[in-house]
């Protein structure tokens, strides 16, 4: 969806900030905010480019550089800790040749480390965009992986 | 009214008082650092906090109403030990080289520590040392000694519209910094340099160039002449250790004289040469259907504002140049001449309560050869009392010594040009008389005085009644851009400044400055206009002979030339 599509949905009220920002991130490719999208909303809302830079920064959800085409988020918390969601973790850096907060260099996935994903109770979890995958092993991490390579080809 | 003790001290204060403000009405000192009079309560940094009984929290008595009954201790040892630590963990990630910084015996922070008697500190330093944003000729920002107070913040967003700087990041990764981590640049700054007027330590402060000063003064092939702008005269002896609102006009002369300059001027020399073409301008306009609302050229930080933000009204501006340029410009034409000296031996310095003004000297448009720039180096106020200090003057007691010639009479109606409602009523003082050939009875045009944000008044000219408006800060100045850009405006005549108070308040006049503090200056600058015996600028004698000998006419062929410029758009 276009930038002014998504914008004139919302009332020009500054309130509104977050859910915009939110909206603009999902509907994006490469699940960001880019900078021509701060200019427009700085204009729509009336408010600095600064402030919403600003709530960009602070909020480790909302992002301001591109990542890959699949995000995949391997929760980090207690129960998915000690069900040994490291060797998860090891197993994507060994699949993708990247650690957390980076992308692929061909845009296709980013991998992050990320607090409990609410499905502790079949730990170890992890989740591509809006896909939460539970009761995790290397293997399955593997599948997973090559499927997902698989549909782009 | 409200009953506590603070500190075994029975006490009175008015309901929603702060705790902070009972004590300080009672003589009783609380240290602060984010509050800052007339900005908005931060609580932001604790350093206010004192224990109110019954209450095992300390509580920031900044933003803490005083209740019926309390009972609040501001110095137990609970409270000094938290205030300490607190100033600890801010000095523990701050770049405390006190003798590098510029800011050293004029900081918030540092005599905060003295006060409290840190000398050393018990947490090991976590600065990571960030570059530092100097590529601009105005401001320099080093964020190394930023405490992230939100003063900046609250100036630049709130009172200026502009929304420059924010808090980026969060925890121990959260900087004060433009969107982007970016550096100042003329595309979104205006350099008004309101931020670096409330930053309490040297985190944002002007770009020095007193040093380019010594330099020139040193250089015997040169001729080294200065300005002093008006609002100099009510606020550098402040600098200087006297009271706010000090009439110091011919003490400047003197520490300047002392400081080996070759000639020293008087802006308000050029404001009433402003005022002459100005005022024709605005005539020129209503008799020939021109673009109205005519609007103000001779705040540098509202033009910078105008390109930004309203390239679609730059042709309303009037295109005059600023009384600072004007200066430059004959400096380097009509002086020289004059003096028999060759142009590139003659070396411009303006003393101005500004730091936008450093921006406006160095523009491509500020150059009548197309090389050079007219005006050489601008000081703040602030710079001029540096190099009043470094010289050892004492300039409280220094003998004082009228301005030189050939610029040498002024009038009360330049003078005023430093106060909100000056330039409007200096030129409202001529364009009334010219036009209806006919002197004011009453030459005081109060209703545009004061400092309300905008001001509105009537007066008639020509037979023909014209509604006029006046605004000082940039968030006022946005409510009548608007108005113009929509076609809306009732006025036919709008002037702007940029600060708060006008240049008395500019971003380059003393630290410390609060609303009490401006309105002595502005007390002052009316009184120094009292004091004249010429108030209205076209019955400057100096300037009649300088239309006589040299321009001619206003808006004449060598005005143009010489005194007359015009913007153009910076959006985006
Ligand atoms: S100079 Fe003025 S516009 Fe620029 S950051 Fe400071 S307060 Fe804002
Ligand atoms: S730059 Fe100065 S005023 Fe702004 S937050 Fe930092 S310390 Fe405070
Ligand atoms: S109001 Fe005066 S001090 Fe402030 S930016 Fe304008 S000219 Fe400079
Ligand atoms: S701890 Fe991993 S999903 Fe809750
Ligand atoms: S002065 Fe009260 S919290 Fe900073």
């Amino acid at each position: 969806m276009k930038i002014k599509e998504i914008l004139s949905k919302y009332p020009k009220e500054s309130e509104y900030l977050i859910e915009i920002l939110l909206e603009i991130q999902s509907s994006s490719k490469n699940h960001y905010i880019s900078s021509e999208d701060v200019e427009q909303i700085s204009k729509y809302l009336d408010i600095p480019e600064s402030q919403i830079c600003s709530v960009t920064s602070f909020y480790t959800l909302l992002s301001m550089n591109p990542k890959g085409r699949y995000v995949i988020q391997v929760c980090h918390d207690v129960p998915c800790f000690v069900n040994d969601t490291t060797s998860i973790y090891e197993k994507l850096v060994d699949m993708l040749a990247i650690e957390d907060g980076e992308t692929t260099e061909d845009n296709l996935f980013t991998l992050e480390i990320t607090e409990c994903l609410g499905c502790c109770n079949e730990a170890p979890a992890m989740r591509v965009n809006d896909q939460v995958y539970t009761s995790l092993t290397p293997k399955k991490v593997e599948k997973i992986v090559k499927d997902l390579r698989g549909e782009e080809k | 009214m409200v009953n506590l003790k603070i500190n075994n001290i029975d006490i009175q204060a008015k309901e929603n008082t702060t705790i902070l403000e009972a004590a300080r009405q009672n003589h009783i000192d609380i240290p602060t650092l984010c509050n800052y009079p007339d900005l908005s309560i931060k609580s932001e940094c604790r350093v206010c906090v004192v224990e109110i009984n019954g209450q095992k929290k300390l509580h920031t008595s900044c933003s803490t109403v005083v209740k019926d009954g309390m009972v609040v201790k501001t110095n137990s040892p609970k409270v000094l030990n938290s205030r300490k630590t607190i100033i600890e963990l801010i000095l523990a990630n701050h770049d405390a080289n006190c003798t590098a910084c510029p800011k050293n015996y004029n900081c918030e922070l540092q005599s905060l520590a003295n006060k409290l008697g840190i000398d050393k500190n018990r947490f090991p330093t976590v600065l990571d040392i960030q570059p530092i944003d100097n590529e601009n000729p105005v401001l320099i920002r080093n964020i190394n000694r930023c405490i992230k107070c939100g003063r900046c913040i609250d100036m630049c967003k709130n009172v200026q519209s502009m929304g420059v700087l924010d808090v980026m990041g969060r925890s121990k990764d959260m900087k004060i910094t433009p969107a982007y981590g970016k550096f100042l640049t003329d595309e979104f700054c205006t350099y008004c340099g309101q931020c670096s007027s409330v930053c309490p330590v040297g985190a944002i402060i002007e770009n020095d160039d007193t040093d380019r000063v010594w330099e020139a003064l040193n250089n015997p092939s040169l001729h080294v002449i200065v300005q002093v702008a008006p609002a100099v005269r009510v606020s550098l002896g402040e600098e200087l250790g006297m009271e706010p609102g000090s009439i110091v006009t011919e003490k400047v002369v003197a520490a300047l004289k002392y400081l080996g300059f070759d000639g020293v001027f008087d802006t308000d020399f050029t404001a009433d040469l402003t005022i002459i073409e100005e005022g024709n301008e605005l005539i020129e306009r209503i008799t020939n259907g021109g673009t109205l609302p005519m609007m103000t050229s001779c705040c540098p930080g509202w033009i910078n504002f105008a390109e930004q933000k309203y390239p679609e009204i730059l042709d309303n501006i009037s295109s005059c140049k600023s009384p600072q340029q004007m200066f430059g410009a004959l400096a380097k034409s009509y002086y020289p001449k004059k003096m028999k000296l060759k142009p590139d031996d003659i070396f411009v310095v303006s003393i101005m309560p500004c730091t936008a003004k450093k921006y406006e000297a160095q523009r491509d448009e500020m150059k009548i050869d197309n090389v050079h720039s007219d005006v050489d180096v601008v000081l703040t106020t602030r710079e001029l009392g540096k190099m009043i200090r470094q010289m050892g003057i004492n300039f409280e007691n220094i003998e004082e010594v009228p301005f030189d010639k050939p610029f040498g009479i002024t009038t009360g109606a330049a003078a005023i040009f430093g106060a909100t409602g000056g330039v409007m009523e200096a030129a409202l003082r001529t364009v009334y008389e010219v036009v209806n050939k006919e002197e004011l009875t009453d030459i005081n045009f109060t209703a545009v005085r004061g400092t309300e944000g905008i001001k509105e008044a009537e007066v008639e000219i020509g037979g023909q009644k014209i509604k006029v408006a006046v605004a000082h800060t940039l968030e006022n100045a946005k409510t009548l851009s608007e108005q113009v850009k929509n076609g809306t405006s009732p006025y036919t005549f709008i002037e702007i400044m940029t600060c708060p108070g006008g240049c008395i308040g500019g971003g380059g006049q003393p630290y410390g400055t609060t609303k009490a503090v401006r309105d002595k200056r502005i007390e002052a600058i009316y009184q120094v206009d009292e004091n004249m015996p010429i108030r209205k600028s076209h019955k400057n004698p100096d300037i009649i002979a300088l239309y006589d000998e040299y321009l001619l006419k206003p808006l004449g062929k060598k005005s143009h030339h010489l005194l007359h410029t015009h913007y153009s758009s910076r959006k985006k």
